[in-house]
């Protein structure tokens, strides 16, 4: 029996039952659907926290004091205070950092006339706007002389001139107040709008760090460094560079915990893709239990139907069809089952997935694989859960089933 | 010795010998067949009568190649059915048999053109044109030109084993096995089909019609008893009655 006409006898079958073979057809779609949709929200996401990683400065590296153990009392990191602006100087000779700057940062209102608002201002040096991928949109950025005189000028984030400038003045040239720190600002932001964790990437202002040690917060240590790497993948040895070297200036004896903390952007992408992934795996596990029962319905609606056509079959065989050609058609049928429902599932999916990102606005991004592989898995659903039912009836004594009632 | 009105050179269709059959039901060995033998030849209107548990469905099964028998030889068109295996069996019931069953078997919710096509299907070297042309052929053979796209359940008994009758026909077996195919009707419908399966008969077909009716045994032109498993009468009827005449006959309905 040829194929063509295999096809138009499952089709005939098929059509003579068309409610029952969409609600099993239901079971498919529903799980290729899912599956489809879970993996686009799951790479949508990675794919996102990329491209915030990237933005962010993808070799950077940032320095912080570590905790450490006092008299026995473990201390908070924050009240550390053993990197100093030496370390910094220091670590600008060293081979393989293309831009380093030191961070000393400051939470405090921010007045323009009648306007003020909560922000923080961040010392650092011009490199910083290099690591950090930030560009000057207007004005100038603060210059190495500002830094030695400890100059009080600043750069806005986009943020901040919103809120303090609200009628669209040019802030460039005008003189605000942190606190009671006057400060003129020397330019303005490029917006970055917020990253992957919701923080708002524009509401910060930028001044010479010594400007923030000295006249705001009165310290004589750097809070943290930011450095970045000559190349993505030589942070791990720069790492290790400065990890030595620190180690040698902070004269911490072999075997002693390090009393500071460096982070790199890659270990940070690596903890939010691992969370990521483990989402998608989670959220696949979920579509594929409900694809795999949508094929046990396959199975019982086809050994229901085998039961129910016991006659029929009788009928075929005793004009003339093989067992092959009896479990081929039930094969078939239960493979047009699944695959129909595979291809409506794909596009259910696919609809699926921009509502979520049209209502949700929740990054998605659909892969290739991902529907290959639904369509392959309900495909060979098809055959694993048509088989045994088909086996069945192929199976039939022609003489019972031609008279079974 | 019997004497054939067909037996004067006419092709062997059917010779079985000594055929036995027995099943085990329930831990007891039951004898169907007790060697069963005779000879059907090409162009013959055979009855096959019995009452039940004479043997006779198992006789039909083991003629239509749907069983084996226990000893004894089947040849069927020449060729030996005991050395065939289950797929030789399905293709000779595909090539060689039509059947004709009680309850008709239509496929439901299905045309008559294509319950008529359904044995063309299971026969790779039928296309689809000559399939639907053939099938047409069938359903104007047993009157039923008109009424090609009636679905099975929208037609009368009469009417739907017309369209069994004609899916029998439709792959030319050379022998065509009706198994009580009257069984369900009425009797003004009975005598339609028997007059058909003369017809058919007049036209050369080759016809073994299985029944427990002693009625029909007269408008065959041979009849053979079945009892316990065994012939006990062979009869030839050289000078069959006309089924349609009987037709004719019967009273009009008139309540």
């Amino acid at each position: 029996m040829n194929i063509a006409n295999l096809l138009k006898i499952a089709l005939k079958a098929l059509n003579n039952n068309k409610l029952r073979c969409f609600l099993t057809m239901l079971g498919i779609i529903i799980g290729v659907a899912s599956v489809i949709t879970m993996l686009a929200i799951g790479q949508g996401s990675k794919n996102s926290i990329k491209a915030q990683i990237s933005e962010m400065g993808s070799n950077m590296i940032m320095i912080h004091p570590g905790s450490m153990q006092r008299g026995g009392v473990r201390q908070s990191a924050d009240d550390m205070k053993s990197l100093e602006v030496s370390d910094y100087e220091a670590l600008q000779t060293l081979p393989g950092i293309a831009a380093i700057s030191p961070s000393v940062n400051s939470s405090g209102q921010l007045v323009n006339g009648n306007n003020n608002y909560p922000s923080t201002i961040y010392g650092v040096t011009p490199d910083y706007l290099d690591i950090r991928k930030l560009k000057v949109k207007e004005g100038a950025m603060f210059t190495e002389h500002d830094i030695k005189s400890a100059a009080k000028v600043c750069i806005l984030g986009k943020t901040v001139v919103d809120n303090l400038f609200p009628n669209g003045e040019d802030p460039v040239g005008r003189v605000i107040r942190f606190g009671k720190i006057p400060l003129t600002v020397v330019g303005v932001l490029e917006s970055k709008g917020t990253n992957s964790m919701g923080m708002d990437q524009d509401d910060v202002v930028i001044a010479p760090y010594t400007t923030v040690m000295k006249r705001i917060l009165a310290i004589d240590y750097i809070q943290g460094i930011f450095a970045s790497a000559v190349d993505e993948n030589r942070t791990e040895e720069t790492i290790d560079r400065i990890t030595e070297m620190l180690r040698r200036r902070h004269k911490i004896q072999p075997g002693a915990d390090d009393d500071f903390d460096i982070r790199s952007q890659q270990e940070l992408s690596q903890m939010m893709n691992s969370t990521s992934d483990m989402m998608t795996v989670l959220l696949a596990c979920i579509a594929g239990i409900s694809l795999l029962v949508g094929g046990i319905g396959i199975m019982n609606i086809m050994y229901v139907s085998v039961t129910e056509r016991t006659r029929e079959i009788g009928l075929r065989m005793s004009i003339g069809a093989r067992g092959i050609d009896i479990l081929s058609q039930f094969l078939i049928e239960a493979v047009i089952i699944s695959v129909s429902g595979g291809v409506i599932g794909i596009l259910v999916g696919c609809l699926a997935t921009w509502l979520v990102n049209v209502i949700a606005h929740w990054p998605v991004y659909i892969q290739m694989y991902s529907v290959l592989l639904s369509f392959a898995v309900c495909t060979v659903t098809g055959i694993f859960f048509g088989w045994y039912p088909a086996k069945k009836a192929a199976g039939l004594d022609p003489i019972e089933a031609i008279r079974y009632e | 010795m019997l004497k054939h009105a067909y037996s004067n050179g006419m092709k062997e269709i059917i010779r079985v010998e000594k055929l036995r059959r027995e099943f085990i039901v329930g831990g007891e060995k039951v004898k169907a067949l007790r060697g069963v033998s005779f000879t059907i030849r090409e162009g013959e209107f055979v009855t096959i009568m019995g009452t039940s548990g004479s043997g006779k469905s198992t006789l039909l099964n083991i003629l239509g190649c749907l069983d084996t028998p226990t000893s004894g030889e089947y040849w069927l068109d020449g060729v030996s059915v005991q050395s065939m295996s289950k797929n030789q069996r399905a293709v000779t019931r595909n090539r060689k048999i039509g059947f004709v069953f009680q309850n008709y078997n239509l496929l439901p919710k299905t045309t008559a053109i294509e319950n008529v096509e359904l044995p063309l299907l299971y026969n790779p070297s039928v296309g689809a044109r000559e399939r639907r042309e053939m099938a047409i052929k069938a359903l104007e053979a047993v009157g039923l030109g008109s009424r090609l796209n009636h679905k099975s359940n929208q037609m009368s008994g009469g009417q739907q084993q017309r369209v069994a009758i004609a899916r029998a026909l439709v792959n030319d077996p050379v022998i065509i096995l009706a198994d009580e195919a009257t069984g369900n009707l009425d009797t003004r419908t009975s005598f339609s089909i028997l007059t058909l399966f003369q017809e058919l008969h007049a036209k050369g077909r080759t016809i073994i019609f299985v029944t427990h009716n002693p009625e029909l045994a007269e408008y065959s032109s041979r009849n053979i008893v079945l009892r316990d498993g065994k012939v006990v009468s062979d009869t030839c009827n050289d000078f069959p009655a006309s089924a349609r005449e009987a037709y004719e006959n019967l009273p009009k309905e008139n309540d």
